[in-house]
């Protein structure tokens, strides 16, 4: 063995992280996704057109798009709001699906599936049959509400699931137990306050249904803080795959990142859950895909399941508003439609150990 | 029976520290059970020094409370600090687990260079710097090809040397083993512990090994300390702390002893039971 350290030091080697190459597929994601979410529906507008249109709509900017008043109208007050709440849930509950995929390093773990999304829900249930609020503003007490639920429901299922050692299926099944309690807590809410029933089965089985942007104003600052805080701790992330132990012992404190991108993670899923109600598998089907297409470091997972999430879940709502028009679908159908099937196949190459 | 008594500390603001690490009074207990008692035990710079004992000895507790990652009574110096500090102790202290969690899907560069972690900090990106010192890693290991690939698509020697070269890439002077050899063949077993021996006189690196193999022990390191029952029963050179009362006492086994000329061989008797002080001899 050679003293030299080889003559080949000079060779520089590149981590891994966020290339043009998947930035660009993912921009490319959202914006077609975004197109066909304002161009097609009952009255086919076409895509330049919208395009234009969105364009006039910047300061500064004045192109005549050559649309009508009242299919301008349609674009900007029906359709925009309504692509922008499922540009930010779909984005928001992806990354948060993909953090605590991270943080607890488990490839099954999703907001829907750790009972965050019940717990969320059984708050927001709590908060509108109490007349607390009616889930517009940022402060509301509705998507606190949703909040202190998803973080009781995160911290039980990480305690009970831990109980049942550290494999991915236990935090699974604990994660199950507080989703199917905190559902019937829900019940129990719902038929003690008969005259909000309906209005929360809608909410239940999840829809991106706005009046306006009240909605999309009240995800905003959520779906910022959360990616923010999130993507600040990708490569902790990173670090933290190798197991608490070695991540202390490389000088990182596995706990408190833990403990700050759950809380983040919880943060947003909450918002999105007051908001758009129980979509599942979001957080399953976009991360992995994303790791599947372009690799597993949280640097390039976690802000391409931005890009992509926001892209699924507007495709995801275009097709639940189209499938059995003039009727809509609930979107968490249209989404446990594919993530059932993706569920599945996860769970067979996570045997194999590959995310 | 030898005197475990450690190498004498250096006095506060007195002559440069000798000793690359020492522990005085090591006390933890895990779960309400006392695992380490009182343990004094010290390795001079460049020393390796290993650890054998029973199981359940607390071999790999001591390694922990080394790297800060246990709670502890008494005193551990390294680098004639005591910091208790998580990542200033990275810069000091890399460890090399003995069943190392591989991350699904991780590229090798990736592995190796989350060794620079203490170095670059939680939130910043890799400098240059650290990506050249992980390309020097990797081609000082043999892996030069292997960044682009997956870690678990690594063969087991091919992993334990990323492992290593994570470890490497810390730039720690101090190397802390936990069983390095246990997944190993015979071959590649010799591999690491040479590869270990040879990184530790180029870069002067202290060494603190657990190891089952009593006969590897002996031929790689300096000296050899027995922890038994939590407490370090034995330490010295090999030969010294090699006998076979001690291996009777401390590990329950009977075994010969045979001297080679690289260190004593320890060789199982057959037909347990036997009076073990009887064997002893059975010198060429």
């Amino acid at each position: 063995m050679s003293d030299q350290p080889a003559g080949r030091a000079d060779v520089v080697l590149q981590a891994s992280g966020l290339r043009p190459g998947p930035l660009a597929a993912g921009l490319a994601a959202a914006v077609i996704a975004v197109l066909a979410g304002l161009t097609i529906g009952p009255v086919d507008i076409a895509a330049h057109r919208v395009a234009l249109q969105l364009l006039d709509g910047l300061p500064g900017v004045t192109i005549d798009s050559g649309l009508s008043d009242a299919h301008a109208a349609i674009v900007e007050q029906i359709r925009l709001p309504r692509v922008a709440l499922g540009l930010l849930v779909g984005a928001t509950l992806s990354v948060s699906g993909a953090t605590y995929q991270g943080a607890f390093r488990n490839p099954l773990a999703d907001p829907y599936l750790l009972g965050i999304a019940a717990g969320a829900g059984l708050g927001a249930t709590i908060a509108i049959t109490s007349n607390l609020g009616d889930g517009a503003g940022v402060l509301d007490p509705v998507p606190l509400a949703a909040f202190a639920g998803a973080l009781i429901s995160v911290t039980v299922s990480y305690v009970a699931g831990h109980l049942g050692g550290r494999s991915t299926a236990s935090l699974i099944l604990a994660g199950i137990a507080v989703a199917s309690f905190l559902t019937a807590c829900q019940t129990y809410v719902l038929q003690a306050n008969s005259d909000a029933f309906r209005q929360i089965f809608a909410w239940i089985l999840g829809r991106i249904a706005t009046s306006g942007w009240s909605e999309p104003a009240l995800m905003l600052p959520y779906f910022l803080v959360t990616v923010a805080v999130v993507l600040r701790y990708r490569r902790a992330l990173d670090v933290l795959a190798v197991g608490d132990e070695e991540a202390a012992a490389l000088g990182l404190e596995p706990r408190r990142v833990r403990m700050i991108v759950v809380l983040a993670a919880s943060l947003g899923a909450a918002a999105a859950v007051s908001v758009s109600g129980l979509i599942g598998f979001v957080g399953i089907i976009v991360p992995h895909t994303v790791r599947l297409a372009f690799g597993t470091s949280n640097r390039l997972v976690l802000p391409l399941s931005v890009l992509f999430g926001g892209a699924f879940m507007v495709l995801a709502d275009l097709a639940a508003r189209t499938a059995l028009a003039p009727a809509e679908l609930p979107i968490g159908v249209v989404t446990a439609f594919l993530g059932a099937p993706f569920f599945v196949l996860v769970l067979r190459t996570s045997r194999r150990e590959i995310w | 029976m030898k005197n475990a008594t450690p190498p004498p500390i250096p006095k506060p603001g007195g002559a440069p520290v000798k000793n690359a690490v020492s522990v005085r009074a090591l006390d933890v207990t895990l779960d309400g059970t006392h695992v380490l008692r009182g343990v004094d035990l010290a390795a001079s710079t460049g020393e390796w020094v290993n650890i054998i004992g029973p199981n359940g000895a607390g071999k790999t507790t001591l390694l922990r409370a080394l790297l800060g990652l246990v709670s502890f009574d008494g005193e551990i110096t390294i680098d004639g600090l005591s910091d208790r500090r998580r990542s200033s102790r990275a810069r000091k202290v890399a460890y090399v687990p003995q069943t190392p969690v591989i991350p699904p899907g991780m590229l090798v560069a990736d592995y190796v260079l989350l060794g620079r972690t203490p170095h670059r900090g939680v939130f910043a990106a890799e400098t240059a710097n650290d990506r050249k010192i992980a390309a020097e890693v990797l081609t000082r290991l043999d892996l030069g090809g292997f960044g682009e690939r997956t870690v678990q698509s690594l063969s087991g020697g091919e992993r334990q040397r990323a492992v290593m070269g994570r470890a490497l890439a810390q730039q720690a002077d101090l190397l802390l083993l936990d069983e390095p050899t246990t997944a190993l063949d015979l071959g590649h077993q010799q591999d690491v512990l040479e590869l270990v021996d040879a990184l530790r006189r180029e870069r002067g690196l202290t060494v603190i090994a657990t190891l089952h193999d009593l006969t590897l022990a002996a031929r790689y390191g300096d000296r050899i300390a027995i922890l038994a029952q939590g407490r370090v029963a034995e330490t010295g050179p090999p030969a010294d702390v090699l006998t076979v009362q001690n291996i009777a006492e401390y590990f329950g086994a009977s075994v010969r002893i045979v001297d080679d000329p690289d260190g004593p061989v320890i060789v199982p008797t057959a037909g347990a039971g036997r009076d073990p002080v009887a064997q002893n001899g059975d010198q060429p």
